[in-house]
């Protein structure tokens, strides 16, 4: 009996949650119907079986749990008749998947129906398989689907070649059996099995060498012949789709063709003429021929084909570019994208109409346009494109702010001939977009700025007219307060004018104003204000006539609410009311900021915050920890720089602390021999002033710590510091800090030959046993520069492995520079078994490809 | 490949989500959740492909109804979009007329439907004579 047409329960319960007016009684209603379901499949009902099945896959369908009833799915499968195994394995395809253990049980059915006589139930369990085999089905099940690939029903065989495709995807090895049925399925006429067998085709080239070098060998003039058949077949009413026939069949073929044509000119040639036709002939008004004619330049692209063909091929997506249809516009600048590589000159004709598609209103196009704008950026062309998407930035999106200051931001570094200019867009972007800047964009710019002594009074002056305007963008205040801290007498002076800049008067408490305005207001955050803070005390100095107001302003904050502006408040008011006679000397001008070095840290800084944040957790010192309460210098990673130049060359002596003291103080005391200050009493306001948990040892605290400790954030000193070591040197002892409870595990060289070192240190969550950080660092050991280097693990069963990317994939000579990348590595087995890793790198030397393999055995124990 | 199908409505109920590939229930719920965020905001002039996580969702609208298929990026976009609109057409003339009542009392139908027109994620058959009348033959069956 059928439980669908004879009006029965099926119809009812939809009908019945359909006249629900709320949720509860939706859920009621489901709820009422899931339990006589249960109770059905619990007395074993059989004749209800697949209608109940069948309501099932609608609740599931509506978001309910139904997990209870995929056992009954197995056994409407085992039944005999049709319409049983049809809900059957409807439900088995829905309610289930392949990672389910269930699964495994209907594997002998499944066998059972595929040698069926029946041909419909052939064709149900081809389908099921096709859609939710797992590899050890695929396994046992292929010879039965390369025996249904022969047989003479072109239905069951285009699901059988259909079939064979999931076969291969899931389990490659078994590629080679399908190679021959697979070429013969070219030969058939019926389309459906056509365009199966071109697919099938198609994957197996993706899986292995020898099926295309087989298949160019014996298919290249069929496929030929196929398309040529139906691109000039007559009107043919079965399969016409505006006008063309089986659009879908020309796709595939097309695409085939750019597997086998791809670095090998011979085919190449042999289906050039084929795709010239295709290209010039296919009428382009509708969408199935646009789709035509776009996968056949995606083929000409991908092939080595003539120049002619090239030409022609830009010349559709020209005419693409100019489409009215934004689909049509959407994919012309997809395909631009990959023609770059091929023909840059050729794509660089329609830059205007392209630099018109990043400012379209649908954020698919914008997206698309603004990735080939950036592709298409030049030496020559830099200028002109920065200044026309710097114009949009104003009026764009807000959300599409974001990527398009990103985007400039990199055009801009990159490309800057002169510094003048480089810093002028950057002050544009900051100004109208500064909200989305990306902090190490507008660290680079101060960096910049830092080693251009003659632009240093422009880019202040410019910066204190920009912040009149734009004081809401975040970035631009920060720039401008850390610049009036530095230079503030370069604006107040009007020192190293250039010509272009308009004459102009600000007062020393002009400056003061700015500084005051970022301390107060209420947009700011504790990041602008701390560097505010900062930015007075140093203008103060510079500044004698206003020293009292910013005593002012500075003793206001001594009770803010926020802990680090109060701190920083309450240092910088002992600076000024006791120590005057040091304070000229701790305000310096920073030192020029190593471009170079900052660049090679801006690589490697996204891996040490990752670092630093792990060990934050336990200690939830994250304030602290994201402000460092330097006087130096405000920003996190230019003061890592600073620390690092002023230590020795050698490397970081693990009392890092008091080393890192020694140089800050060394600045500090060769700068003014003449102040006179007991070196102790120094150490102590700067221990004070960097907040370092105060080491035991040093007893010596001054009445600037003591009274300052009541304030002080309450960490124990053993996070603290964790923390200030990580500020300190980023990346090479966080594997073995003495954290309280993290057990430490030694680092290991985990890979070595003469060309390449690989090290492992490791760290873990203490709650987390079974999870592992692993942070790999790659030294090349040889004298020459490797280039798209790729790392490649394999693990045990039992253990799963997370690659993050890589910080480069370029490898200096000479151990001039480490690739770092993190793992983490869960073992499943914690305890009973070891880790085991083997990997693989993959790298350029000169533009020739090398690899180098490993196993790496010596884990340290526990992990 | 196609990665999974959907039909929703406007207000977000699923009328029919087919996967072919492997996902928790719960990913499914969100999957489904976003990919209706994602369609039913867009401006009709707006093209028809949204990028989503790593795929691209190529989606039409018809009449209260989106029809949403997520496929690989390299995929040609236009070639699936002209595959929805042959899905549309075969439901329109297997259920002559179709509305999404239609749909929602024969959801076993659209996915046996569903089943002969794709299969593993790629197109199975081209033909819409040919998909109509293995129905019909399928019916026999019952």
């Amino acid at each position: 009996m059928n439980p669908f047409s004879s009006g029965t329960r099926l119809r009812d319960m939809i009908r019945a949650i359909r006249a629900c007016k709320t949720a509860a009684e939706e859920r009621a209603v489901v709820r009422k119907e899931c339990a006589a379901i249960r109770s059905a499949i619990s007395e074993n009902d059989q004749d209800y079986r697949h209608r109940n099945i069948a309501k099932l896959m609608f609740i599931h369908m509506l978001g309910y749990p139904t997990h209870f009833g995929q056992m009954e799915c197995l056994k409407l499968i085992a039944a005999s008749g049709f319409p049983e195994k049809r809900i059957g394995y409807l439900g088995l395809m829905l309610l289930l998947d392949e990672r389910q253990e269930v699964l495994m049980l209907v594997t002998n059915s499944l066998k059972q129906d595929l040698n069926h006589s029946n041909q419909y139930i052939v064709g149900l369990a081809l389908c099921a398989l096709g859609n939710i085999c797992s590899a050890e089905m695929a396994r046992d099940l292929a010879p039965e689907v390369e025996r249904l690939l022969l047989t003479r029903d072109p239905n069951i065989k285009k699901k059988a070649a259909l079939c064979s495709i999931r076969i291969i995807r899931k389990v490659p090895d078994l590629a080679e059996n399908f190679l021959s049925p697979a070429a013969s399925l070219l030969k058939e006429k019926h389309h459906g099995v056509l365009i199966a067998g071109v697919q099938l085709c198609t994957d197996l080239c993706k899986v292995s060498v020898d099926a295309s070098n087989y298949l160019r060998k014996n298919c290249t003039e069929g496929l030929v012949r196929i398309l040529r058949d139906i691109s000039n077949s007559p009107y043919a009413p079965e399969y016409d789709i505006a006008g063309i026939t089986d659009p879908f069949l020309h796709i595939r073929l097309l695409r085939l063709m750019r597997m086998l044509g791809q670095g090998d000119s011979d085919t190449s040639e042999y289906i050039n003429d084929i795709l010239a036709q295709v290209a010039s002939k296919t009428e382009s008004n509708k969408n199935a021929g646009n789709a035509i004619l776009y996968e056949c330049v995606e083929t000409i692209m991908g092939i080595e084909a003539t120049s002619g063909l090239r030409v022609l091929a830009i010349n559709i997506l020209g005419r693409f570019l100019s489409n009215r249809d934004n689909n049509i516009r959407y994919v012309a600048l997809n395909m631009l994208m990959k023609a770059v590589a091929v023909d840059s000159q050729a794509v660089q004709r329609h830059r205007t109409t392209i630099l018109e598609c990043v400012k379209d209103s649908d954020a698919s196009i914008r997206k698309r346009a603004l990735e080939l704008v950036f592709l298409l950026v030049n030496d020559t062309n830099a200028k002109p494109l920065t200044k026309e998407l710097i114009d949009y930035l104003e009026v764009s999106d807000q959300d599409f702010k974001g990527d398009l200051t990103a985007k400039i931001c990199l055009i801009v570094e990159k490309f800057s001939q002169e510094k003048k200019w480089y810093i002028d867009q950057m002050f544009k972007v900051l100004s109208l977009g500064g909200n989305f800047v990306k902090d190490d964009a507008w660290h680079a710019l101060i960096v910049a700025i830092s080693n251009a002594p003659d632009l240093q009074g422009y880019s202040v002056r410019s910066l204190y007219k920009a912040f009149q305007t734009s004081s809401e963008q975040v970035s631009l205040v920060r720039v401008t307060v850390w610049c009036i801290g530095e230079y503030g007498e370069m604006l107040v002076n009007n020192v190293g004018v250039l010509e272009v800049e308009e004459p102009m008067t600000v007062t020393e408490s002009d400056a003061v104003d700015v500084l005051e305005a970022c301390l107060t207001r209420y947009s700011s955050d504790i990041a602008t204000r701390s560097m505010s803070l900062i930015a007075l005390l140093k203008l103060s100095s510079r500044f004698p006539p206003t020293s009292e107001r910013i005593k002012e302003i500075i003793t206001v904050h001594k009770g803010s609410v926020a802990l680090e502006l109060q701190q920083r408040a309450i240092e910088f008011n002992s600076i000024i009311q006791r120590h005057q006679n040091i304070k000229s000397s701790l305000v310096e001008r920073m030192p020029v900021l190593d471009e170079s070095a900052y660049i090679g840290k801006r690589t490697s800084s996204s891996q040490a915050n990752i670092v630093a944040d792990k060990s934050s957790q336990p200690s939830s010192t994250a304030t602290t920890l994201k402000f460092p309460n330097g006087v130096a210098k405000p920003p996190a990673a230019p003061l890592v720089d600073l620390l690092d130049l002023s230590a020795d060359d050698t490397s970081v002596p693990s009392s890092t602390s008091n080393d890192f003291l020694h140089d800050l103080l060394g600045i500090g005391l060769t700068n003014s021999p003449s102040s006179g200050i007991a070196p102790s009493g120094g150490t102590d306001i700067l221990m004070d002033l960097l907040s370092i948990g105060t080491p035991v040892q040093n007893d010596t605290a001054s009445k600037v710590v003591s009274s300052n400790q009541g304030f002080a954030p309450t960490t124990k000193p053993v996070p603290t510091t964790i923390q200030v070591m990580d500020l300190l040197d980023g990346l090479p002892s966080n594997g073995s800090l003495p954290g309280s409870q993290t057990p430490v595990y030694p680092s290991i060289t985990a890979f070595e030959s003469s060309t390449l070192k690989i090290m492992f240190s490791f760290t873990k969550q203490p709650e987390k046993p079974h999870v592992n950080k692993i942070h790999a660092t790659f030294v090349n050991l040889s004298s020459d520069a490797y280039t798209d280097f790729v790392f490649q693990a394999a693990v045990p069963k039992f253990v799963q492995l997370h690659l993050d990317p890589a910080s480069s994939n370029q490898l200096p000579a000479s151990g001039n520079g480490t690739i770092t990348q993190t793992l983490t590595v869960t073992n499943s087995q914690h305890g009973q078994k070891a880790l085991a890793m083997r990997v693989r790198m993959v790298y350029k030397v000169n533009n020739q490809e090398k690899s180098e393999q490993g196993q790496i055995d010596n884990f340290p124990p526990g992990l | 490949m196609i990665r999974f199908i959907l039909l929703q409505n406007r207000q977000g109920k699923t009328r029919l989500a087919k996967y072919y590939i492997p996902l928790e229930e719960s990913e499914k719920h969100k999957v489904e959740y976003e990919v209706h965020r994602l369609v039913v905001n867009r401006d009709p002039k707006y093209t028809n492909f949204v990028e989503f996580r790593t795929h691209k969702v190529i989606y039409r609208r018809y009449a209260g109804l989106f029809f949403s298929m997520c496929v690989d990026i390299t995929d040609n976009e236009l070639a699936y979009l002209e595959c929805i609109h042959l899905f549309v057409e075969i439901l329109d003339h297997f259920f002559s007329n179709v509305c999404e009542l239609d749909l929602v009392f024969n959801f076993h139908k659209v996915y046996l439907i569903l089943d002969e027109f794709i299969l593993a994620g790629e197109i199975q058959e081209t033909s819409k004579r040919a998909i109509i009348e293995r129905m019909g033959e399928l019916e026999k069956q019952e």
